[in-house]
């Protein structure tokens, strides 16, 4: 559904890697990121996947190889967690302009694409986990950025909200084509929408489309010997309704667990 | 209008309240009250230092608090010692060292208790332009940086994802506080200074809803404790600095009886 003839290169990581004290914490990563496209890192905990994000948003340097940007690159970003103080009182509205200062009708515009225009006047400590990460994309979105980085962004939100989510960030990516680097909080889960799945452990182990790591000798040796290591990948039918609340209908997305199991969820469910 | 001390005292401290209000709102939002303190205990090294070497007592204060501070952040990057304990040693290992440093200075004799307390009827049209043309500053400073500082306070990694450079504007921030103690220094003394950061900008937080609305209703919140506390210190012949804290708590405890809560926010629709 996105065009895949015209895809401008947005950056290119050659080699790329960082050490801190003599520890080295990611190596020699490649990682192309184009136009509409998504990648998604995956990884156990100090493999290099938040390091490899924070080159691609710049906040690191690689100490080896390079990091090539488009010129004028826009990054958008969606933090891995935000806990915004009690004492700092901040609306949505108010949350938006974070970074930048936007229109109030860019605003409205941003908020009413993630289905979050009714939360404009509430305060951002009041939100729910979904609501608040719904609220992160549209912040992110409004810069319309050219790339867009999501720290796992599904942590911490129930299986609806996940669902929900999922099918937000491939709205995003047909609606606005930018290109989107996902960390994924579990090894085991990627979005079936994925161009490219790269699997670190302090180097690239494999990469591929979802279906190709699922099968990689790498990844299975990586992490074949875990219970339930299978990796599971969320296919979206165009057979279940969004609604602006928060709301889903009728998911009937797979969940493909190739380990003697399948859950349940056609159910009706609730972001919050 | 500058003729009799009383006037003098309420243009010098309703000046000042402008400034700690604003200020005052970053230092709560940061966690960053002990930090005040401790740059605050160090003015005495400031002032003796200044004597030794006879060189402008402002500028000796804001250098002194501003070396601590640089020291806080060196020792900070070590990741030894926690910060608190840090703090604790620069704060009280300064004051000390200034302590130890005024009893060499025999030639001159400093009044502790008006370093200590301040005397803000003792203010001279002098230090009246001091603190307006230091204010000004400050605020102009303020407001310039107002977004980046915010943004950094909010989430410095998703600052500097989007360009921003958090790292500078903590270091502005310290360099603004070190600046309002040296000028705050003569008008309400050391150990007062922090209570008109942090109080005035506590009290506001409950009647704002955003963080803008918040830093100008605790400048006007610092005013009224100002003029409320010299009057009442007039009426009733008490310290005029010790007087000027206690109205700020009492205009905190009256806030804390209006339930404001309410006019903000939708805590009644939503839990976290």
């Amino acid at each position: 559904m996105h065009d895949h003839r015209q895809r401008e290169t947005l950056i290119t990581l050659a080699g790329a890697g960082v050490r801190s004290g003599g520890r080295v914490l990611v190596e020699g990563v490649d990682l192309t990121i184009s136009r509409g496209e998504i990648v998604t890192l995956i990884g156990p905990n100090g493999s290099g996947k938040s390091t490899t994000a924070k080159m691609v948003t710049g906040v690191l340097r690689p100490g080896v190889g390079t990091v090539t940007r488009k010129p004028g690159l826009t990054i958008g970003y969606v933090p891995q967690k935000l806990a915004i103080d009690w004492t700092l009182p901040l609306t949505v509205e108010r949350l938006m302009t974070l970074t930048g200062r936007f229109s109030p009708g860019e605003i409205e515009e941003a908020l009413e694409a993630v289905g979050a225009a009714r939360l404009r006047k509430a305060a951002v400590q009041e939100l729910s986990g979904g609501e608040f990460q719904r609220v992160l994309f549209a912040r992110a979105m409004i810069r319309k950025p050219d790339l867009l980085v999501l720290d796992e962004p599904v942590q911490g939100v129930d299986f609806s909200g996940e669902v929900a989510l999922y099918q937000l960030i491939r709205q995003i990516r047909d609606k606005t084509q930018a290109g989107i680097l996902m960390i994924s909080h579990d090894l085991h889960v990627v979005m079936a929408e994925t161009d490219t799945v790269i699997c670190l452990n302090g180097h690239v182990c494999c990469r591929g489309t979802p279906n190709a790591v699922k099968t990689s000798p790498e990844y299975l040796r990586l992490f074949g010997d875990r219970a339930g290591s299978a990796l599971a990948i969320y296919e979206h039918h165009h057979d279940h309704e969004h609604h602006e609340d928060g709301c889903v209908v009728g998911v009937h997305g797979e969940h493909e667990h190739s380990h003697g199991h399948q859950h349940e969820h056609g159910e009706p469910g609730h972001v919050r | 209008m500058f003729g009799d001390f009383f006037s003098r005292a309420l243009i010098a401290g309703v000046g000042l309240a402008a400034v700690t209000g604003p200020l005052g709102c970053f230092v709560v939002w940061r966690r960053m009250a002990y930090f005040g303190d401790t740059m605050a205990h160090s003015a005495l090294l400031g002032v003796a230092l200044s004597i030794l070497l006879s060189v402008n007592v402002t500028l000796g204060v804001f250098a002194v608090a501003a070396l601590v501070a640089g020291a806080l952040l060196l020792l900070q990057k070590q990741n030894t010692l926690s910060t608190d304990a840090l703090l604790g040693i620069l704060s009280h290992s300064s004051l000390a060292v200034g302590l130890v440093i005024v009893g060499f200075l025999t030639q001159v004799r400093i009044d502790l208790m008006g370093f200590l307390f301040g005397d803000i009827l003792a203010v001279s049209v002098e230090d009246i332009a001091i603190i307006y043309g230091g204010g000004i500053a400050i605020l102009a400073i303020l407001m310039l940086n107002w977004r980046p500082l915010l943004a950094a306070t909010v989430s410095p990694e998703l600052a500097e994802a989007e360009g921003l450079r958090p790292e500078v504007s903590r270091i502005i921030l310290m360099l603004l506080m070190a600046s309002v103690i040296a000028i705050a220094m003569k008008l309400v003394g050391v150990l007062l200074i922090t209570s008109l950061l942090i109080i005035p900008a506590a009290t506001a937080r409950r009647l704002s809803a955003t963080p803008e609305m918040m830093a100008a209703i605790a400048a006007v919140l610092g005013g009224l404790s100002v003029v409320g506390g010299l009057f009442g210190s007039r009426t009733w012949d008490t310290a005029s600095g010790p007087s000027i804290v206690v109205m700020a708590l009492a205009l905190f405890l009256l806030s804390l009886v209006v339930p404001t809560a309410r006019l903000f926010g939708r805590r009644d629709h939503y839990g976290t």
